[in-house]
């Protein structure tokens, strides 16, 4: 039962992440699908480096949550993670019910939870006191939990990659992103369609 | 729905719609309903070879349609005008820039005997909007048509990599008015 013994928000650890994001990219083997929201969480996933199943979402604020799961319906038999941030969450949290009755067993969604909308100026976003892991099972997706630690995390992830839907929230520190992503929406299509095998 | 010119029963707009996509394999659906749609709508849910399912919000749908189609499925997104209204940042930040072929299929409301003041209003943005994103749209008003207009669209849509909305007049549809 790898959720039986949950972190609750108050006793996880805040955590970096870039360096959060590092640790789930080394957890994937098999060409796993990566989605990453505005800002931040594309920023730090281009700072670890090309990889060929990234997708940067430039604009479109909230929607890495439903792209990702486009990409799980079209390709059932690749594990597709989808990095996005608490604010952004915010404003589609109804894709959580949708995950929910989809059901998709290969979507793992990471939540980079910093209480804030960092990239416009880290102004609070308006869930002082809500707890994501809460709202996700409350959604209806049973397995979400809030990761202990970095350890804690790539456990989730591991578990999370064996069969979901799933629901892996990390309290995030203050640290800006350490890299910008390149602006080229077409081009990042492309090299994504290519990853995935669609294209050659 | 009437006789074609030979005699035959017409076959209804829905079932047009229904087929035509499924002919492009266009074979996953995301929805926000509308009165209008419901025959498409419920006849596409009785389809097995169909994906269909509804979402909370239609920019949520326009995600997961891009997302699918990066992934190698083709989709359509059906709404009505209201919903269209609430896609102007996702298709500008997303679906035109990555050059996604997005198939839009809008039930037209607020026009030819609409009743509610607030579709009515909103109605006026759908062609502006598309208009300043050139988004390639047609509205369709018969039946006769149909078939070619939906065909043609989406393969334009695919071959040129963008967007297209149609737009379902009440002259195709019957529309919604007060009694139905
Ligand atoms: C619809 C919309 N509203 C507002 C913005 C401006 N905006 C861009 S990123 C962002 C904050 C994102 O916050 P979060 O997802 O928590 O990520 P963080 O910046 O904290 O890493 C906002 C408000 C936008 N791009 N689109």
């Amino acid at each position: 039962m790898p959720h039986g013994d949950n972190a609750a928000l108050g006793n996880a650890k805040v955590m970096n992440r870039f360096e959060l994001t590092r640790r789930i990219l080394a957890q994937l083997e098999r060409e796993e699908a990566v989605v990453a929201g505005i800002g931040n969480t594309n920023f730090d996933l281009w700072a670890c480096g090309p990889r060929a199943q990234n997708f940067y979402m430039l604009g479109s604020m909230g929607l890495a949550v439903p792209i990702a799961l486009g990409v799980a319906l079209a390709q059932p038999r690749r594990h597709v993670v989808a990095l996005e941030g608490d604010g952004s969450l915010l404003m589609q949290l109804g894709c959580l019910t949708t995950v929910a009755t989809l059901g998709p067993a290969n979507l793992t969604i990471v939540l980079m939870d910093n209480g804030i909308y960092q990239i416009t100026g880290s102004q609070p976003t308006p869930a002082a006191s809500a707890d994501f892991v809460a709202l996700a099972r409350a959604a209806g997706i049973a397995r979400a939990s809030w990761a202990a630690d970095e350890g804690d995390c790539e456990r989730l992830l591991r578990a999370a990659l064996a069969g979901g839907p799933s629901f892996i929230a990390a309290r995030i520190d203050t640290q800006p992103a350490v890299a910008t992503t390149e602006r080229d929406p077409a081009r990042i299509r492309e090299r994504f369609m290519r990853g995935l095998g669609v294209r050659t | 729905m009437g006789t074609s010119e030979d005699g035959a029963p017409a076959r209804a707009w829905h079932a047009v719609v229904a087929a035509t996509l499924k002919n492009n394999d266009v074979r996953l659906i995301a929805y926000v309903p509308d009165r209008v749609l419901t025959p498409l709508i419920a006849c596409l849910h009785a389809d097995a070879d169909v994906t269909i399912f509804p979402t909370a919000r239609e920019e949520e749908a326009a995600g997961i349609l891009a997302g699918a189609w990066m992934g190698g499925r083709r989709g359509a997104l059906m709404m009505q005008t209201s919903g269209f209204a609430t896609l102007a940042n996702v298709l500008a930040s997303l679906i035109v820039p990555c050059q996604i072929p997005l198939i839009m299929l809008i039930s037209e409301r607020g026009v030819l005997g609409e009743f509610n003041i607030g579709q009515a209003l909103v109605a006026r943005t759908l062609r502006p909007v598309l208009d300043a994103l050139a988004i390639t749209h047609h509205t369709i008003t018969r039946l006769d048509e149909l078939e070619f207009i939906v065909d043609r669209s989406v393969r334009q849509a695919v071959a040129t990599q963008a967007p297209v909305a149609l737009l379902l007049s009440p002259l195709l549809t019957g529309g919604k008015t007060l009694a139905s």
